[in-house]
């Protein structure tokens, strides 16, 4: 896509760990982190997008940042919130309608399972009533099936749990900081077979905001600004495998993971090969397994040669879920596509801490996945 | 939604769907419009045989309501995903012991008065 370079020159983040704190009180600390790290003030900027699925109204944090007129669109997209109200602040950047542009997701979530309703869905009621309103089932019919197809083990996803809580502990705003090795994370109990208790995220809380801004501002600024090369959100196509389905056509199914990582990585003119770190959407262990393949970081079925001999973590040939992946920070659905990229961002500036990727990482990747079959994918330069 | 799972008269009876005649993309419950083309769809009745294309167990009792356990209280139940020659492959509570499930097996499915199920069957 033509028109003006995008930049990140600022990123902020909360603690995704629980508190008494409201999403909104999230969402304007995550906001002031991102201008300080930028070292503008909030009258700066020029265009502003967020949301939350569970916790208000994103053009309601005006009232504690500032009113400065600043036009602030709310956006509410299922798990591509954060994603949706990036790729709108690029193209107010690229369009040349602002200069500098925010974009901020936070979220809330009560403890336990979401709670979807049949009606919600266009389903009827017996999907409810026999049982079947149930997220964590279709994850684990998926995995199911592709541990048939790809001769992935059971191991295997114990593993990508238990690097997640690994660099959870390196991480000061992970939720989950203690270590958890392969074995107990087998034995926490069986939730959805194949998958176990402690292979699965929990709803939680955060917020994550965004500075973009054109080439000539980030100049002025000077600072350690990151190359935003695309961000774009697909949603899905006909042959796709999705949560709450009472029915699905027959063939491989679609992917529109596939489908928004590829094109990403045609806007920003990059592939797979080039990317140094990327967090890709770890709902459970077997989403990120899959989402290795479909994202075209390997092929089907190469995880099982890869994952346990350590390639996905932060020393491996590709550190995936630097910070610990949904798994380790829970998943407050309007922020958790942010927190990839905030992670990438912080990753590419050297200043991912304990958990930063060796030799010096120059190009990121963030994938978000979520229902009713809805991805958002970046690309990130140095 | 009034469909024909909520219409469906009794229980053991063949699934109704419908079917596109320019795709021949099958779907259950029916759909007056093709998912793929939307154009219109045909009633069909489905295949009372098939095979298990992917399952899974619910090892715990899910949030009440929506839910509503059997008279006798939860117990853990299997799941999954019953693939017919029509190209369609359809959800549905599995009466098969959890540690019988198999990808392949073959299934006998019926629409009742609720979720499409499924027993072992004898091809």
């Amino acid at each position: 896509m033509s028109g003006e370079d995008v930049l990140v020159c600022g990123a902020g983040i909360t603690s995704f760990a629980r508190t008494e704190a409201s999403g909104r009180q999230l969402a304007v600390q995550a906001v002031r982190a991102a201008l300080a790290d930028a070292a503008l003030p909030w009258s700066r900027v020029r265009a502003a997008y967020g949301g939350s699925d569970a916790a208000g109204n994103a053009d309601t944090l005006v009232a504690e940042l500032g009113l400065t007129g600043v036009p602030f669109t709310n956006v509410r997209n299922g798990c591509a919130t954060g994603g949706s109200a990036l790729v709108s602040a690029v193209g107010a950047i690229r369009s040349g309608a602002a200069d500098v542009a925010l974009a901020v997701g936070f979220d809330k979530h009560p403890r336990g399972a979401f709670d979807p309703r049949p009606a919600d869905w266009g389903l009827d009621e017996a999907y409810g009533r026999d049982g079947l309103m149930v997220t964590t089932q279709f994850f684990a019919m998926k995995i199911q099936r592709y541990m048939h197809d790809h001769g992935i083990s059971p191991r295997t996803l114990a593993q990508v749990a238990e690097k997640a809580y690994a660099n959870g502990v390196l991480n000061p705003y992970a939720w989950r900081r203690k270590p958890l090795d392969a074995d107990e994370i087998l034995a926490s109990g069986m939730v959805n077979d194949p998958l176990t208790r402690y292979m699965f995220c929990s709803p939680g809380q955060g917020a994550v905001a965004l500075i973009l801004c054109t080439k000539a501002v980030a100049r002025e600024l000077g600072g350690t600004p990151v190359g935003l090369r695309a961000a774009v959100v697909r949603t899905r196509r006909f042959g796709s495998f999705e949560v709450f389905s009472p029915w699905a056509p027959t063939g491989t199914p679609t992917s529109v993971s596939a489908d928004a990582a590829q094109h990403a990585f045609e806007e920003a003119g990059l592939g797979p090969r080039d990317i140094d770190v990327c967090q890709l959407q770890d709902t459970e262990s077997g989403a990120e397994v899959m989402h290795m393949a479909e994202c075209g970081f390997c092929e089907h079925g190469e995880q099982e040669s890869l994952i346990p001999f350590g390639a996905t973590g932060i020393g491996g040939s590709l550190p995936v879920n630097t910070d610990g992946g949904c798994i380790a920070n829970g998943e407050p659905i309007g922020a958790s596509g942010l927190r990839q990229v905030h992670e990438v961002v912080q990753q590419l500036r050297g200043r991912a801490g304990e958990r930063q990727v060796p030799d010096d990482p120059s190009a990121g990747f963030t994938h978000v996945y979520g229902a009713p079959g809805v991805s958002a994918c970046t690309v990130m330069t140095r | 939604m009034e469909g024909p799972l909520s219409t469906a008269p009794q229980t053991g009876s063949r699934l109704r769907g419908s079917r596109c005649a320019d795709c021949a993309v099958a779907v259950y419950p029916a759909d007056p419009a093709c998912p793929r083309c939307g154009g219109p769809a045909e009633p069909v009745v489905l295949s009372a045989t098939g095979t298990l294309w992917t399952w899974t167990v619910q090892r715990y009792a899910p949030k009440s309501p929506p839910y509503v356990p059997p008279a006798s209280g939860f117990a853990p139940f299997t799941l999954g995903y019953v693939e017919l020659p029509e190209g369609v492959r359809v959800l549905a509570v599995l009466d098969v012991r959890t540690e019988d499930a198999e990808i392949g097996m073959p299934l006998a499915i019926t629409a009742g008065d609720g979720v499409p199920r499924a027993t072992g069957a004898v091809v």
